[in-house]
């Protein structure tokens, strides 16, 4: 006969611990982690709402700055994901802070969720102060608030879980902060978030298609201005298959505990 | 319910390698709940892999591991929460201070934050003068207290250390054992690897040795260095002698203090009655008799061949 715990187990205790500890752990640094994303995507603001934005009209019936404040308030949600969940396990990993998770009754589920869940919130607070500030500069109609809610969720929910994958696959920071600045920087870049890719020539419209942070741009700017250059279906479809194939791999890897056991 | 001399521990025909490198070799032990069970090996022989197993860092590439009845891969949850470990590296996590982090650590392993506990464990570790400090800022020592205090805090009922006092001062290896003592003494079941071996041979219950990632001996301490280490017989002699008598050369006989001293080898699980008959048959007169008992150094080193290999004495 198997022996008892000698305490009281409660088994949603360790991921609302790690959920805890996660969050802690960004708003202890908050000046890295919240401050300087949110200064950043005020600067592009205020160049392109308060000075450039003046002199350029990319769609009809919208200024520039309400034209690009979607895709700035995304770009916030999609980084900040991303660099919580890839810098805290790899943190974990590189300094050898895992095993004393690995050694616990966290699950696999309760992991990635604890970690996603941290790294949305981070996303979504950088997306949310963002779009405060934005109002400064541009009104939006905010056309179909609760798509657009739903969409920086998808977008943060999607980056989380690259990251956590990014994370497990680095082997040092120069190879994690490769991702961000090679893979992710021109993705944002090149998928609309500074010009709608209908104004591109073939084949560059075309390759954009191909481009997955399009459609999470598209879809938000879509839901705020009631304009995209593709519909909400394919919108979320895809975001949201891209989303799904992500989580897949990334309970995966942690269920097989790939690179973090040894 | 289990009790006091049940099985905390069963590890059967566990194998573990690395790229194609076989560093755990079916090896097979159990420990006995309330016991203090010593894994001594030299570097590479595979108890820290063994301890990664147990504790879940390392998967397992066959054979099982079974604690307090449950296995530890098919219910993971239920024995890590009555695991707790002490690694050899120094784990820490720099956001946090030591009370924070303990508080954290408690709900990792699914169970409310027991101030009385808490604070017993910062009082007996000497922690409450760091409290307030993040971990980058403690020292080495500190820092190896704080890692017991760590894998204490959920209460485990099977404590596992490996190398806790490695590179920690004479003074703090005395309190760590001490401490360690007094929590076995309350019910909890450790299980240890140590380079100190006089520690090991003072703290441990029962031994066991790895080698190239097998157990080459495994029993209770004192018989363990009862059967296999030598015992030197010192004979001071009424007289001196000019040369060797014939027919102790097995006992690897040396002549010392100009031929007063006689120091004779007595292998292991020999009796010494039968010596002393062959010293009387060859006519020698003995004034007086020392027997010097090597430990488990020796021991430790006749079995895995390593001169060197433990330090401390």
């Amino acid at each position: 006969m198997a022996a008892k715990s000698s305490r009281q187990f409660n088994p949603w205790l360790p991921f609302v611990t790690l959920l805890r500890k996660e969050i802690l752990r960004f708003w202890r640094v908050s000046s890295q982690t919240l401050l300087t994303p949110i200064i950043t995507a005020s600067l592009y603001l205020f160049v392109f709402g308060a000075t450039l934005g003046e002199r350029l009209n990319v769609i009809e019936a919208f200024s520039y700055a309400q034209f690009v404040i979607p895709g700035l308030i995304l770009m916030g949600v999609i980084n900040n994901s991303f660099a919580n969940t890839s810098s805290s396990l790899f943190m974990s990993r590189y300094l050898g802070g895992i095993v004393d998770l690995l050694v616990t009754p966290v699950s696999p589920p309760q992991f990635i969720l604890a970690y996603t869940l941290a790294a949305m919130l981070r996303g979504l607070l950088v997306g949310t102060v963002v779009g405060l500030i934005s109002t400064l500069f541009a009104e939006l109609p905010w056309e179909a608030p609760l798509l657009a809610i739903l969409m920086a969720m998808l977008a943060s929910f999607l980056f989380a879980q690259f990251g956590l994958i990014a994370s497990i696959f680095a082997h040092n920071f120069d190879t994690l902060s490769m991702y961000s600045n090679f893979l992710i920087l021109p993705l944002i870049y090149l998928g609309g978030v500074f010009y709608p890719i209908s104004i591109l020539p073939d084949p560059w419209r075309g390759l954009s298609y191909l481009n997955p942070l399009f459609y999470l741009i598209d879809g938000f700017r879509h839901a705020l201005l009631g304009v995209g250059d593709t519909s909400y279906l394919m919108a979320f479809g895809v975001s949201g298959a891209i989303a799904l194939a992500l989580f897949c791999w990334a309970a995966w890897l942690i269920g097989k505990g790939y690179r973090l056991r040894i | 319910m289990y009790s006091r001399g049940m099985d905390a521990l069963v590890i059967k025909n566990l194998y573990k390698s690395f790229a194609g490198t076989v560093v755990v070799k079916g090896v097979d032990f159990t420990i006995k709940q309330g016991e203090i069970l010593g894994l001594l090996g030299p570097n590479g022989a595979g108890k820290s892999t063994i301890i990664n197993m147990i504790v879940g860092v390392a998967r397992i590439d066959s054979g099982s591991i079974t604690a307090f009845g449950y296995d530890n891969q098919r219910d993971y949850r239920k024995t890590r929460q009555m695991l707790g470990v002490v690694h050899q590296e120094v784990v820490i996590d720099n956001f946090f201070t030591i009370d924070q982090a303990l508080k954290l650590h408690a709900g990792y392993y699914g169970v409310k934050d027991d101030p009385v506990w808490r604070q017993l464990l910062i009082d007996k570790l000497g922690l409450r003068p760091h409290l307030d400090k993040v971990m980058l800022k403690l020292s080495g020592g500190m820092k190896r207290r704080f890692m017991i205090a760590k894998a204490l805090i959920h209460r485990p009922q099977l404590l596992i250390l490996d190398e806790p006092t490695a590179g920690v001062d004479v003074e703090l290896r005395h309190g760590l054992w001490e401490f360690v003592r007094e929590i076995n003494r309350e019910g909890t079941t450790i299980l240890l690897t140590t380079h100190y071996l006089e520690e090991a041979e003072e703290m441990c219950d029962r031994i066991a040795i790895m080698h190239h990632g097998q157990l080459i001996a495994m029993e209770a301490t004192h018989e363990l260095v009862r059967r296999l280490s030598n015992r030197q017989l010192r004979l001071w002699l009424e007289l001196p002698l000019q040369e060797m008598p014939v027919g102790l050369e097995a006992y690897r006989p040396k002549l010392k203090e100009d031929g007063r001293q006689l120091l004779l080898n007595l292998p292991a699980g020999e009796s010494a009655g039968i010596l002393l008959g062959r010293i009387c048959e060859l006519g020698l007169k003995v004034r007086d008799i020392e027997t010097d008992q090597s430990g488990l150094e020796e021991v430790f080193i006749q079995l895995t061949g390593l001169q060197g290999a433990a330090h401390g004495r």
